[in-house]
């Protein structure tokens, strides 16, 4: 009951890859999905990942979580970080309810039941979820069910946070509304977050800075700060100006495959 | 320009719990369970009604003596009696031991079967196909090598049960495994589940819907193999439910005979509705039933 404390385990939340390179298949069939990528991302900031299809922007999300393995390169993350993955579905346990869902990794780690309790309610009011915890996940909205899924990873203390086009399929309004409940947790709790979305847009109103992959094989190609204060508005002309920017770019990257 | 208006704009609590009362309003309308108990009951009373007077319809026809087929009047006159007799809750108790023994051993041997099946490819390419064959199988074919192995014992019961009921249930685990939502896995591994405790915390409860299913099918045919083998493999030293019927048709009581049938039927109509139950009591937690996503 004592220990309701956010701060992660560890301190360190930094991310970095070595020229990380993915090859899916063998032989003639082998596809590189990644070549080469180097980049580091340091404790607390926000990284915005955007391509086109067949950047692998899933694939890195899925090299820094684990889930999946290097063909070459190295990934560097804290001492014991464990990062954290949201995807596009909420991936919600369906015979489980919302506070049974967020209580998963908390069990998972052996944490005994008072404490675990009181985490799942910390973590449900911080998502604004406390009234619901009873509830099923069918029985939320899409952009409800990203929230428990966004608690159910807080749940895992990590320093490190890796979301694969979370707010893909919410609609405009509810995704605005998560962008900023995001970028307060975010804040909050210093995390690091690397986000991965086609939405340039999203990505300018969300990032410290944007990185922007090419496609087949998935190389950096551009970087760039966002220097816009926060908190900021998705319909800000700062915030139009820099994702005019970074379309034009992607644009051009588009093309480069038409010819 | 009007950069002091643009920014700083926090969503208020209000606004956001707004948003959630909005999106999920009227997802929960559920009919009064009067209601809802009603429209499910009376189409199966009439079905029953319409049934019994189809019966007593060909009984009056004369189609038929009344001592090769009696009317409803006689047998249901008779199943009172019956069912204040000794001999069919003795009866009943040792079928349905039987029918608990055998289905238990056929549900162990059906997951060990089904689990190492999923997961090993070796096992699967060589008898994957097999399972489903042995299903095609008439448990009443099975009694002939059955009572050549264990003689008229219970032993040859139990071993036709099982042969019946456990690759209902090995495919639905085999079904339930591969069918997991690789999402879900990615999700649990995650969230810290390796191992035995990815079985434990995603596997088997996104696989259970499927296992039901399998249950329910496995006790089907455990009920029909375990009624062959009653009537075949009669002990005479414990009349069960299927030795009953076999003597009631060598005594000639044909009231008897249909007496025993209707208690043959409602037993294996009481357990289904039972795995029934269960299968849409999961179906329901899930949201499968009124697809609300996810």
């Amino acid at each position: 009951m004592t220990s309701t404390t956010t701060t992660p385990r560890s301190a360190t939340g930094s991310v970095a890859l070595r020229g990380v390179t993915k090859v899916y298949g063998q032989g003639d069939q082998a596809v590189l999905a990644l070549d080469r990528v180097s980049l580091d991302v340091a404790p607390g900031e926000f990284v915005c990942l955007v391509g086109a299809s067949g950047c692998g922007k899933s694939t890195l999300l899925n090299l820094v979580a684990g889930l999946d393995r290097v063909s070459g390169g190295r990934i560097d993350l804290g001492e014991g970080v464990n990062p954290g993955l949201m995807f596009q579905e909420s991936a919600l346990f369906p015979w489980l309810t919302v506070e049974g869902n967020v209580e998963v990794p908390l069990k998972l780690r052996g944490l005994p039941r008072a404490e675990r309790r009181a985490r799942v309610a910390e973590l449900l009011r911080t998502v604004h979820l406390s009234e619901f915890g009873r509830k099923r996940p069918h029985q939320l909205s899409g952009g409800m069910r990203q929230r428990v899924a966004l608690a159910r990873t807080l749940a895992l203390d990590t320093p490190v946070l890796l979301m694969d086009e979370p707010f893909g399929a919410l609609d405009a309004m509810t995704r605005d509304i998560l962008h900023d409940e995001l970028e307060r947790i975010w804040s909050e709790r210093k995390l690091t977050v690397i986000f991965v979305t086609h939405n340039v847009r999203e990505a300018a109103r969300l990032a410290d800075r944007i990185i922007l992959l090419s496609s087949r094989p998935g190389r950096i190609i551009y970087s760039t700060e966002v220097d816009v204060p926060r908190p900021r508005r998705i319909d800000s002309p700062e915030i139009a100006a820099i994702a005019a920017e970074v379309t034009d770019r992607l644009r051009t990257e588009v093309g480069r495959h038409g010819q | 320009m009007a950069s002091d208006t643009l920014a700083g704009a926090p969503r208020s609590d209000a606004e956001i719990s707004g948003l959630d009362a909005l999106e999920i309003a009227g997802r929960e309308k559920v009919p009064s369970r009067v209601r809802r108990v009603w429209s499910a009951t009376w189409p199966k009373l009439a079905a029953l009604a319409l049934a019994i007077a189809l019966w007593q319809a060909v009984v009056w026809s004369g189609w038929k003596d009344p001592w090769a087929l009696p009317g409803p009047v006689p047998v249901f006159a008779d199943l009172g009696h019956y069912a204040l007799s000794s001999a069919l809750w003795e009866g009943l108790a040792t079928t349905a031991r039987r029918a608990a023994v055998g289905f238990a051993a056929a549900v162990a041997v059906g997951l060990l079967l089904g689990l190492a099946v999923a997961r090993v490819k070796v096992l699967r390419a060589a008898i994957g196909s097999m399972i489903t064959a042995l299903q095609t199988m008439p448990s009443i074919a099975w009694f002939p090598l059955a009572i050549l192995l264990f003689e008229l014992s219970e032993q040859a019961i139990f071993f036709v049960v099982v042969l019946g009921a456990a690759p209902s249930v090995a495919n639905g685990v085999i079904h339930g495994v591969d069918y997991v939502p690789p999402l879900l896995v990615r999700a649990g591994r995650n969230l810290g589940a390796r191992g035995l405790n990815l079985y434990r915390y995603v596997v088997a409860p996104a696989a259970l819907p499927a296992i039901v299913a399998g249950l329910k099918q496995g006790w089907a045919f455990a009920w029909r193999s375990l009624m062959a083998g009653e009537l075949l493999v009669v002990i005479a030293s414990r009349t069960s439910i299927g030795a009953q019927l076999t003597y009631a048709r060598e005594l000639s009581d044909p009231v008897r005979l249909m007496a025993i049938m209707i208690v043959i039927l409602v037993v294996g109509i009481v357990v289904d509705a039972a795995f029934g139950a269960a299968d849409k009591a999961i179906r329901r937690r899930w949201g499968v039933l009124d697809q609300a996503g996810n």
